[in-house]
C-alpha cells in the first residue's frame, strides 16, 4: 500500500520535476532578479491575505451553516441542506461574469473575497456536516448532564469534535484561492496567479512564469505546515452514532437565521442565475446550435470521467494508508498531494505538455494527458474522501477476515473496498464536478478539436459574444449540479439520518 | 445507497472503457498531401471557424482546429518544439509568428504566397505571411468627448487631463506591440517616458480590449488604446449599428505610433513547409473569398489588393499609419520589462 501510494504522490509531483527543471535551465541570477523585487512581495502578501480572509469567512459560513441545517430546528432544514452546496457547481469565472454584470464597479480585493467565499464555502460545510452527522453524541449528553448549557456544549464540545475536519476543509479553501484565476482576473486582484498568467501573456515569458510559481509552490507548504499544526488526532473510529443528536431551539434567533441563509444563498446562486438571464437577453450573438452544445457537454462529462476515475485510482492506495497505517510516513505522502494543488492550471497545464513530449508521446493530446492533469490538481479532494471513509470502518472487521484465512487482496477486494464505497462515491462526485469547471488545464491539454463547456464558454466570453456563452454557462451549471446533490446527499445534507445508521 | 454506488461504478468503468477504445494516439502528424491539416489557431473560434469551414468545403482538406489564446498557442509550440502536431499556426498579432519563428519553428513560404501582401505585412525571411490588418486606434465615448478635442497623438494621453479617464489593456499582445513600435520610432528613452505618464495618469487597467470598449460604451471609462474592430464587435452583439453606440473610433493621423497597424497572420512549421495542403491553406486565406470574409465579418483589413475595408472604416491605404516595419517589433521582452517596470502590469 506504501508503494502503490508513493507511486501515487510520484505522478502528482510531475509538474514539480519540470518546474525544477525549467527553473534550473533560467539559472540562479535569473531566478533571483525575478523574485527579489518588491512586486513579487506585494504579491505574496495580498494572494495570503486574500486566502486568509477568504479561508475565515468560508470556515464562518461553512460550519454556521452545517450547525443549522443538523442541529438546530429550523424551518425548512431539508430545503436549505439541499441548497447549501450547490454553489460548487457554480465555476469561480461564472459567477465573476455575473456579478461584474449585476453590481457596478464589483472589482478589487473585497469583491474578490465575497466571489471565493460565495463559491467555495461548501468545500468547509460538507465536512463540516460530514463530521456532524458522525460524532457520538454520548459526549455531548456526558457536557449537558453535567451542567453545560446547550450553547456550552455546542462550542466546548461539538465544534471541538468537528475541528479536523473543518481544518481539512479550510485547507482547502485557502489552497483553491491560491491557485484562481478566473475569479481575480475578472474582478481586477493583482494576485500571484494572476501574475503568472500575466507573465505567459507577456512575451510568452515561460521562464519568468515558472519562475513565479516557485513562490507559489512555498506558499503551499507554508500553509500545509500551518494546517498541520492546528491538528490534534481525529476521534478515529468514533462508530456511528445511532441516536439522533439533540437539535438546539433558536427562538428568537429564528428568523435572523433563515434570513442570513437566505442572504448567502441569494449571494452564491441567485446572483450568477439572473446573471445568466441577463446575458441571454441582452445579446443577439448566435448561441450555438442545440447539436454543438450537446457535443461541448458530452466532452465534458467524459474528459470530468476520466478525470475522477484516475484520481480515485490514484487516491485509494493513499487514502487507505492515511487511515490504516497512520503515522510520518502516510501523513508525508498525504500533505506531498497538496503541493500541486495551489499551482495554477496553466503550469500544470504546460508541465504534462512537457512530460508527454518528452517521455510519453503516444500519450500528448490524448483524453489520458488530460485526465492526469486532472489527477495532479485534484488529488487532495479524492484523498481526503477515501481517508474519512476508511476511518470510520473499524480495521477489527480486516483483521478478522484475515484471520479467517483469507488472503490480502480478497479482504481487500470484499471487505475494504465495500466499506469505502461511499467514501469513494463522495470523492469521485467531488474530483468529477471540479474536472468539469476547470479551464487553463483544459485548454492546453484537450484533444484538438475537443471543445468542452467550460472551453466554448471561455471562446464566447473572450469575443464578448456573452448571449452564446450563456447556454454552455447554464449547462456546465445544471451538470455540475448533479454529484453536488449526490455528494450532499451522501454527506447527508439532503437526508439527514446519519449515514451508517439503519438504511 | 451502497447498490447505487456500484451501478455508478460499473457505468463508470464502461465509460471509459469505450474512451480507451475511442481513444488511441493522438497528435499524429500526419503525411504531406494527406488531405488533412492540423492548425494551432490564437485567433477566437467565433471568428475563425466559419472562414475555415469555408476552406474544408472548396478544397477537400479536411482541418483539425486547437484554439487558445495566441500567447498560450506560442508557448504551447515552442514547449513542444520539433515533436509539434501542427502544421499552421494562425496567430492574433506578428509578435507571436516572430517568437515562434526564432525558436526556429517555421518554415520558409514560397515567393508566390508572400508577395500578395504589402511588405509591411509580412516576415522579412519569409516565415510568416500577414492575413488581415489592425489598426490601433483611440476609442471614445461620443457624449464625454467632444470629437474636436481628441489628441493628434499618443503622447498627448499623458497631459492631466486624461488623468483616471483612459483604459489600457497592458497583458494585452497588440498594446505591447504598439509599446514595441513606440520604442522602435521614438527610442527606449521616449516609450519609457510615455509609460511613466501614462501610469501617473491613473488608468483604469483592463484585461482586453473587448471590457475597454464595453466599459467606453457605458461610459465609466472616456477614452481607451484599442484595437479599431473591437466597436463592431460590439455593434454586432448588440444588434448590428456602431452609430447606436456611444463608442467611437478616433484614427490617429499623421503615422502617429498610436495608429500603428498590425496583422494576424498565419505560419507554416518546418515539417509541413513543403505540404500542399499547408500551402494550400495560406493560399485560400490570401484569396479573394477568405479576405472579404475578414473585411466583412471580423471588420479587419484585407491585405491583399482589390477587396474593399468594411462600409464606415477609411481604406487601408488612407490610414496615415507609421511607417514601421513589423518584423522590428520582435523585442517583446524588453518591452515588456518597460511595462512592468512603469508598474502597468
Amino acid at each position: 500500500m506504501t508503494a502503490a501510494s508513493a507511486a501515487a504522490v510520484a505522478v502528482a509531483l510531475l509538474p514539480l520535476v519540470y518546474l525544477a527543471v525549467r527553473a534550473a535551465e533560467a539559472g540562479v541570477d535569473r531566478i533571483l532578479a525575478e523574485l527579489l523585487t518588491a512586486r513579487v512581495a506585494v504579491l505574496a502578501g495580498r494572494s495570503l491575505a486574500l486566502a486568509a480572509v477568504v479561508t475565515a469567512a468560508c470556515t464562518a459560513l461553512g460550519v454556521g451553516i452545517a450547525l443549522l441545517v443538523t442541529r438546530t430546528d429550523l424551518p425548512g432544514r431539508r430545503t436549505f441542506g439541499v441548497l447549501a452546496a450547490l454553489p460548487l457547481a457554480v465555476p469561480t469565472y461564472v459567477a465573476g461574469f455575473a456579478w461584474t454584470a449585476t453590481v457596478d464597479g464589483f472589482e478589487g480585493f473585497w469583491a474578490a473575497a465575497l466571489l471565493l467565499t460565495v463559491c467555495s464555502y461548501p468545500y468547509v460545510l460538507l465536512p463540516a456536516v460530514a463530521a456532524l452527522n458522525r460524532t457520538d453524541p454520548g459526549q455531548e449528553e456526558v457536557s449537558r448532564s453535567l451542567g453545560r448549557g446547550p450553547w456550552r456544549t455546542l462550542f466546548g464540545v461539538t465544534l471541538r469534535q468537528i475541528r479536523p475536519a473543518v481544518a481539512a476543509g479550510a485547507l482547502l479553501v485557502a489552497l483553491y484561492v491560491l491557485s484562481d484565476f478566473g475569479a481575480v482576473s475578472i474582478v481586477r486582484v493583482d494576485t500571484f496567479t494572476r501574475a503568472i498568467f500575466t507573465a505567459f501573456n507577456l512575451g510568452f515569458d515561460r521562464t519568468g512564469a515558472l519562475v513565479l510559481s516557485t513562490v507559489l509552490v512555498a506558499l503551499t507548504v507554508l500553509l500545509i505546515g500551518a494546517e498541520l499544526g492546528t491538528r490534534t488526532r481525529d476521534a478515529r473510529y468514533a462508530g456511528n452514532p445511532v441516536r439522533p443528536p439533540v437539535r438546539l431551539a433558536l427562538a428568537r434567533w429564528r428568523g435572523p437565521a433563515l434570513l442570513a441563509l437566505l442572504a448567502v444563498y441569494a449571494l452564491a446562486l441567485g446572483v450568477p442565475a439572473a446573471g445568466l438571464a441577463r446575458w441571454l437577453a441582452a445579446g443577439v450573438s448566435r448561441p450555438g446550435s442545440l447539436a454543438e452544445v450537446a457535443t461541448a457537454a458530452g466532452a465534458s462529462l467524459s474528459v470530468s470521467l476520466a478525470g475522477a476515475a484516475l484520481t480515485m485510482l490514484l487516491a485509494l492506495p493513499l487514502g487507505l494508508l492515511a487511515a490504516r497505517a497512520p503515522g510520518p510516513v502516510a501523513t508525508v505522502l498525504d500533505r506531498l498531494t497538496y503541493v500541486a494543488h495551489a499551482l495554477p492550471g496553466v503550469v500544470i497545464g504546460l508541465s504534462l505538455v512537457f512530460f508527454a513530449v518528452n517521455v510519453a508521446y503516444p500519450l500528448y493530446q490524448s483524453v489520458w494527458l488530460l485526465a492526469l492533469a486532472y489527477a495532479t490538481l485534484f488529488l487532495p479532494l479524492a484523498v481526503g474522501a477515501v481517508a474519512a471513509a476508511a476511518a470510520q470502518s473499524p480495521p477489527s472487521v480486516e483483521e478478522a477476515a484475515r484471520s479467517l484465512g483469507r488472503g490480502p487482496f480478497t479482504v481487500f477486494r470484499t471487505v475494504t473496498l465495500p466499506l469505502t464505497l461511499p467514501g469513494i462515491g463522495a470523492g469521485a462526485a467531488l474530483t468529477f464536478l471540479t474536472c468539469m469547471k476547470e479551464l487553463p488545464a483544459t485548454l492546453l491539454l484537450r484533444p484538438t478539436g475537443m471543445d468542452t463547456l467550460a472551453t466554448e464558454l471561455w471562446t464566447h466570453t473572450s469575443t464578448a459574444a456573452y448571449a452564446a456563452a450563456a447556454p454552455y454557462a447554464a449547462i456546465l451549471v445544471a451538470l455540475a449540479a448533479v454529484p453536488t446533490w449526490l455528494l450532499a446527499a451522501r454527506t447527508g445534507l439532503v437526508d439527514p439520518a446519519p449515514p451508517g445508521g439503519p438504511r | 445507497m451502497q447498490k447505487r454506488l456500484r451501478l455508478t461504478l460499473t457505468v463508470a468503468l464502461a465509460g471509459l472503457l469505450s474512451l480507451t477504445a475511442c481513444g488511441g494516439p493522438e497528435g499524429d502528424p500526419g503525411k504531406p498531401g494527406d488531405k488533412r491539416l492540423t492548425i494551432y489557431s490564437g485567433r477566437s473560434e467565433a471568428l475563425v471557424k466559419p472562414v475555415l469551414e469555408k476552406f474544408e468545403k472548396s478544397t477537400g482538406i479536411s482541418v483539425d482546429v486547437r484554439y487558445g489564446s495566441t500567447a498560450q498557442m506560442a508557448a504551447q509550440l515552442l514547449e513542444e518544439g520539433e515533436r509539434s502536431p501542427a502544421d499552421a499556426f494562425f496567430a492574433q498579432d506578428a509578435g507571436a509568428l516572430g517568437a515562434v519563428g526564432k525558436g526556429g519553428l517555421l518554415a520558409t513560404l514560397p515567393g508566390e504566397l508572400l508577395d500578395r501582401v504589402p511588405a509591411a505585412y509580412r516576415d522579412a525571411d519569409g516565415e510568416w505571411v500577414g492575413v488581415s490588418g489592425r489598426s490601433r486606434v483611440l476609442a471614445y465615448n461620443a457624449d464625454q468627448v467632444d470629437a474636436a478635442q481628441l489628441p493628434k497623438s499618443v503622447f498627448e494621453l499623458t497631459d492631466p487631463r486624461w488623468k483616471g479617464r483612459i483604459g489600457v489593456a497592458p497583458t494585452n499582445g497588440s498594446f505591447q506591440a504598439f509599446v514595441t513600435a513606440l520604442r522602435v520610432q521614438h527610442g527606449d528613452a521616449r516609450a519609457r517616458e510615455f509609460l511613466t505618464g501614462l501610469k501617473a495618469n491613473q488608468p483604469q487597467i483592463r484585461e482586453g480590449n473587448v471590457q475597454i470598449v464595453s466599459d467606453i460604451d457605458a461610459g465609466t471609462v472616456a477614452v481607451g488604446l484599442v484595437n479599431h474592430y473591437y466597436v463592431y464587435e460590439l455593434a454586432k452583439e448588440r444588434g448590428g449599428n456602431p452609430d447606436a453606440l456611444k463608442a467611437r473610433l478616433h484614427f490617429f493621423p499623421d503615422g502617429d505610433t498610436g495608429g500603428l497597424v498590425n496583422a494576424a497572420g498565419i505560419g507554416l512549421l518546418k515539417r509541413s513547409g513543403g505540404d500542399p495542403d499547408a500551402r494550400a491553406l495560406v493560399d485560400y486565406l490570401l484569396g479573394a473569398e477568405a479576405q472579404t470574409y475578414f473585411a466583412t465579418e471580423t471588420f479587419e483589413y484585407p491585405l491583399t489588393a482589390g477587396v474593399p475595408a468594411a462600409p464606415g472604416l477609411p481604406q487601408l491605404a488612407t490610414l496615415d499609419a507609421p511607417k514601421i516595419d513589423l518584423n522590428d517589433l520582435d523585442t517583446l521582452d524588453a518591452t515588456v520589462a518597460m511595462i512592468k517596470e512603469a508598474g502597468l502590469a
